[in-house]
């Protein structure tokens, strides 16, 4: 395999929204974009922590958000809460199982499988692993891409909520696990950004024996 | 001053999309990196992306991001689809998106009252987070790209058109109609056990939504653009053979 270089090897950062390449304006801070104005970086700064914090809070909130009632149904005083998985089971046994399966992989694999991703690319990157660089990178599109799928389960319990209101016969009342639910999409999109997959190559790249 | 052949940079697909292939034997750079050189924005890879036919999109040849894209189609054809969109938008957050009728009442909904709902609920950080998500980022995205495409149609397109752009971008991310769309899909097949419910037209209007917001950005060409906006800081986009800019300080 020939050599190969990376803009930050070569003295170059990129424009994250506009990927005009630029001379950075000094080491420490490379300044900001003169066409569009990002601010640029050669790498996310502290990725790696950020990520990290984001991911272990998303973890702690999935408990709640599981555990806690998204909404309760109030039929004549009397109250019957649902969590998302009392809800899965609901479709189910109605006989939408497929709308079953779409909640369940928005709400409860997706946002897992999300954090089992992150601390997988996050645990490699920091390991400084060279094996599979192509196929992380793609992990990582992926969590990127299906992240925002997670807050089906919020818009189910808004729109609930919004249209049965029968009082006194019937209503619906958001619950506190929807607060969690929300925190664990929004914290894993955000973690999803913190995280930089650059950092998947650049092991590779010190490889390399340095430029002189 | 390094030589670029030193980079991959002839790691070039052109072509059917994920046709990637790398071509031996190309030009290298020149030692100053001029504007048609791209760094992967996921693996940070140097590359020289010559320029495209229309219809064909480069690939990074190490990690297969897609650099640069140029869509087919009339240069037109995302103002009038941001255009028919925004209108789209606009019936979509005033019309009811359904009605709920139960033992003689009915009640109904639009977007706006499915955030409201959450907030008044007591979840009023929710009901914000829906609000941000199902109407202002949507709505900002189109708002945006209303204006700058029109102010595209001028040459040169006035200085704001370039951070415009970038905050449409970032709009965009957040912008989920088409994630509510099947949230209110799955609430309307749990309520429909309990009462009868019937789409509205904000519902066929979000519906819109959905194949109106991925045609712009499919066939929007982003590159085509940043290639001759006027620049935040003031200058007018240098010819490509004047190599790399230097960043701005501060701002």
């Amino acid at each position: 395999m020939s050599a190969r270089l990376t803009a930050a090897r070569a003295g170059l950062v990129s424009c994250e929204a506009c990927q005009l390449l630029s001379r950075p304006a000094s080491a420490e801070s490379p300044g900001y974009c003169r066409r569009c104005g990002e601010k640029l970086e050669f790498r996310r700064p502290a990725s790696i922590e950020t990520t990290w914090a984001l991911v272990i809070a998303a973890a702690i909130c999935y408990i709640p958000a599981n555990a806690l009632p998204v909404f309760t149904t109030i039929t004549l005083g009397e109250e019957e809460p649902d969590t998302i998985l009392s809800g899965v089971a609901f479709l189910y046994s109605s006989g939408s199982w497929p709308l079953a399966l779409i909640v369940l992989i928005a709400s409860v694999m997706i946002p897992l499988g999300k954090l089992i991703a992150l601390a997988y690319l996050l645990i490699t990157v920091q390991r400084g692993s060279i094996a599979n660089h192509k196929e992380r990178t793609r992990l990582y599109r992926i969590v990127e891409f299906i992240g925002r799928w997670s807050m089906l389960d919020v818009f189910v319990a808004a729109f609930t909520v919004a249209l049965v209101q029968l009082q006194p016969l019937t209503s619906v009342e958001p619950g506190a696990g929807v607060l969690f639910f929300a925190a664990v999409v929004v914290i894993t999109m955000l973690a999803a950004e913190a995280f930089d997959p650059r950092l998947i190559w650049d092991a590779a790249d010190r490889q390399q024996a340095p430029l002189g | 001053m390094r030589d670029y052949r030193e980079g991959n940079v002839g790691d070039l697909a052109g072509g059917p999309p994920g046709h990637a292939a790398a071509m031996d034997g190309t030009p290298a750079l020149n030692p100053r990196v001029d504007s048609s050189a791209f760094a992967c924005p996921d693996c940070d890879l140097l590359q020289h992306v010559p320029p495209l036919p229309r219809g064909t999109k480069a690939r990074c040849g190490r990690c297969g991001h897609v650099l640069a894209a140029r869509p087919p189609g009339p240069r037109d054809l995302p103002l009038a689809l941001a255009l028919a969109a925004l209108i789209t938008f606009v019936i979509a957050n005033v019309m009811p998106l359904m009605d709920l009728s139960a033992v003689g009442r009915t009640t109904s909904t639009t977007i706006a009252g499915g955030a409201y709902e959450m907030w008044v609920g007591g979840e009023p950080i929710v009901g914000a987070l829906i609000a941000f998500c199902a109407v202002i980022a949507p709505g900002a995205f189109l708002l945006f790209m209303v204006t700058l495409l029109l102010a595209a149609q001028y040459t040169p397109p006035p200085v704001w058109v370039a951070e415009m752009l970038r905050w449409a971008y970032h709009f965009e991310t957040w912008s989920m109609l088409e994630v509510m769309m099947l949230g209110i899909m799955v609430a309307l097949i749990k309520i429909a056990e309990v009462a009868s419910v019937e789409p509205g037209i904000g519902m066929y209007a979000v519906f819109a939504l959905m194949v109106f917001i991925p045609s712009i950005l499919v066939t929007f060409d982003a590159g085509e653009l940043w290639n001759r906006v006027s620049w935040v800081d003031g200058t007018t986009a240098p010819h490509p053979s004047h190599g790399v800019p230097t960043a701005e300080p501060r701002k």
